[in-house]
């Protein structure tokens, strides 16, 4: 059938099989080239091999939780939104979480995904104790920094290439509201918009949301969303009763594919002068948490609206130093391609230190577009210019780089190709790892 | 007070676990019984965790039917709601050539099922209450080529199940027949089946919770399957043995 990541770009024609049992995945893996595919939320093509996609769906078991320290054990199928829905209530949420609850453990492992807390508190690779991970040579590994370290490091953000990831322990956090206090502050620039993030340092969460269609002293005008964790005192006296309340909201589906010419300059325009005015109004408030981290989750399906030729997304991220003026760079660029990007995201990073993970110090940029030749011609442009500033890029997020680019961005995957030994690279592959030479 | 038990018999099956979820969402305690039980686990600690509740595990053979009584009696409580999802199709053309595979068949969707429940539902005669449900199929409405002797067995389970309804209307103990039309479970992995008229194990989950809540007796899950099998019905005998079906 054919296979896509959320981007729906490309579409490959691949084998899928999901197995129930261990021996069974066992077997799909000696059959080679095997890729570990959860909930399909990454956006391109790594999470589909053409021979053997193995969908790990049907693992999918909370195995321990220990109340004192947080710690969950869980089979990698398990999607975080499980896990907020058992957990939250009873105090714990997880330290990291991508912009999405729709995503499973293992993809969490194998993207080492980031929060819009990581300039504070790191990647999700940070909190994890141990990994189970089916090898080449058929065997359950557990590793973890003492044991096996080499494996553990490479499998966090290795996208899935050092072997099957089955179960994860990892740390969730205590938390007493399911509430966020959340501050909007309106920017004029971009240059306005990083130094509010390097004013809020302190602060647990930050992101920006940017109107890319804004020109001259106006270009990256944003909204900085700041947020910490709710205590009770900051609630209603209606609240209180259910801190740690999950409202289950109705959802919108999206039900067809849109037509490309509704995400026109106009709509696009529309869309960030509503939001942009509606900030102005709001300055402290408190928001729940499904409002708060994953506004897109109410738009179920939300990539059709990117028409039938699905979408791309670009997600770099440029050193402290010279990130205002790579950003503008970046952002004069889509104007001269008359592009527009329907999201627009900005978020500081901190320091990380690992193998393989996508963040470092300084400012990371999510764009997406329709796809287009215009639009693959300008993330080629993209490409250049974040390697003129030193940047890199979320594999996460690929679906279209060259296998040079990558080289030229980031040397840690040369030293990854070597620890790929020729029999780990026969056992795992995808169509991404392929492209990219890993 | 102490809470309410659900016992589902057949727990490995993927209707089995789903079941179990449902109830456990709804604060119920929950027995699973399977062979081979302890290889469900993981189940087990994943059904405790998500809806903090009790789970408790017990080895379980629908074939051998002089354990039925000694596998009640172990039970740490007469559960207060008993699912039997235990079922086995096997392949039709091994059924028709393998008198031993048919039997097999036979008993695992009729003379099991059938066995267990008669045992709980004495027990709960005895009690005055309780609620006891079989997932029977529609299989079992009219005789196909393609399946006749799973079908047959789940005739057999449905008329049994209607039955028990019948003797136990008036003693305060509910009998519900399921007949959940095509389902995506392991058991139908391989069968290109139509996804209009295919429920999600969940989706039986659901509409067996709500039928016990709502004390009904026979329960399709997607009401589609209703229409179907009146009109499968009503075909003349005349016709219906050209068909293919």
């Amino acid at each position: 059938m054919k296979l896509g990541g959320w981007g729906r770009y490309p579409l490959i024609e691949a084998k899928i099989k999901s197995p129930t049992s261990i021996k069974e995945l066992i077997e799909l893996i000696s059959l080679g080239s095997a890729i570990g595919r959860g909930n399909g939320r990454s956006y391109g093509d790594s999470s589909i091999s053409k021979q053997n996609t193995i969908c790990m769906k049907n693992f999918n078991k909370i195995l321990e939780f220990d109340n004192k320290n947080g710690l969950i054990v869980a089979e990698s199928g398990v999607m975080l939104s499980e896990i907020i829905k058992s957990f939250l209530h009873r105090g714990w949420f997880p330290k990291v979480t991508p912009g999405s609850k729709y995503v499973t453990i293992g993809g969490m492992v194998a993207c080492d995904v980031h929060g819009k807390n990581h300039h504070k508190d790191g990647s999700f690779g940070n909190y994890i104790e141990w990994l189970e991970i089916i090898t080449s040579d058929g065997e359950i590994k557990r590793c973890s920094r003492k044991n096996h370290s080499e494996l553990f490091n490479w499998t966090i953000g290795g996208m899935g290439l050092t072997g099957i990831i089955l179960r994860v322990a990892f740390y969730l956090h205590p938390v007493t509201t399911s509430w966020i206090k959340q501050k909007i502050i309106p920017t004029k620039n971009i240059d306005h918009a990083i130094e509010i993030f390097e004013e809020n340092l302190n602060t647990t969460y930050s992101v920006a949301w940017i109107d890319c269609l804004s020109r001259g002293n106006n270009l990256g005008r944003s909204l900085v969303m700041l947020g910490e964790h709710a205590n009770v005192l900051d609630l209603n006296p209606n609240m209180k009763n259910d801190p740690l309340i999950i409202k289950s909201k109705k959802k919108i589906r999206i039900p067809f594919n849109f037509p490309s010419f509704i995400l026109n300059f106009f709509t696009i325009k529309i869309f960030n002068f509503i939001y942009y005015s509606l900030g102005k109004k709001k300055k402290y408030k408190l928001v729940d948490y499904d409002t708060f981290f994953y506004p897109l989750d109410y738009l179920l399906d939300w990539n059709k609206i990117y028409g039938s030729n699905g979408f791309a997304q670009f997600q770099c991220v440029l050193p402290l130093k010279e990130a205002k003026l790579g950003m503008r760079e970046i952002l004069d660029t889509l104007s001269f391609f008359k592009s527009n990007s329907f999201l627009t995201v900005l978020k500081r990073f901190g320091k990380q230190e690992s193998y393989l993970s996508f963040p470092m110090e300084g400012y990371t940029l999510t764009l997406d577009f329709p796809i287009a030749k215009k639009n693959i011609d300008l993330m080629k442009k993209l490409d250049e210019i974040t390697l003129k500033y030193k940047g890199r890029f979320y594999l996460a997020k690929d679906s279209r780089m060259s296998s040079y680019t990558l080289e030229k961005s980031d040397a840690r995957f040369e030293k990854y190709r070597k620890f790929r030994s020729s029999k780990m690279k026969k056992s795992f592959s995808s169509v991404q790892s392929k492209r990219l030479e890993l | 007070m102490s809470k309410d038990t659900a016992l589902i018999i057949g727990a490995r099956s993927d209707i089995g676990i789903a079941v179990a979820h449902s109830f456990a969402k709804e604060g119920y305690d929950i027995q699973l019984a399977a062979k081979n039980i302890n290889s469900l686990n993981a189940n087990k600690s994943d059904i405790e965790l998500r809806h903090e509740v009790g789970v408790s595990l017990h080895d379980f053979d629908a074939l051998d039917i002089d354990s039925h009584e000694h596998f009640v009696s172990l039970l740490p409580k007469l559960p207060n709601v008993v699912v039997c999802a235990v079922g086995y199709m096997g392949v039709q053309e091994e059924n028709e050539r393998d008198l031993l595979t048919a039997v097999n068949v036979l008993r695992t969707n009729f003379e099991g099922p059938a066995g267990i429940l008669a045992v709980l539902a004495n027990r709960f005669e005895q009690r005055g209450s309780g609620t006891l449900v079989g997932i029977s199929s529609v299989a079992g409405e009219r005789g196909r080529a393609k399946n006749y002797i799973y079908g047959s067995a789940k005739a057999g389970f449905t008329a049994f199940l209607s039955g028990l309804r019948n003797r136990l209307a008036k003693k305060g103990v509910h009998v519900i027949t399921v007949l959940p039309g095509f389902v995506a479970t392991k058991m139908t992995k391989e069968m290109n089946l139509p996804s209009k008229l295919t429920a999600q194990p969940d989706e039986v989950a659901i509409a067996v919770l709500n039928a016990v809540k709502n004390k009904h007796n026979i329960i399709y899950v997607k009401k589609i399957w209703l229409l179907i099998m009146k009109v499968i019905r009503c075909i003349p005998e005349h016709f219906f043995k050209k068909m293919k079906l």
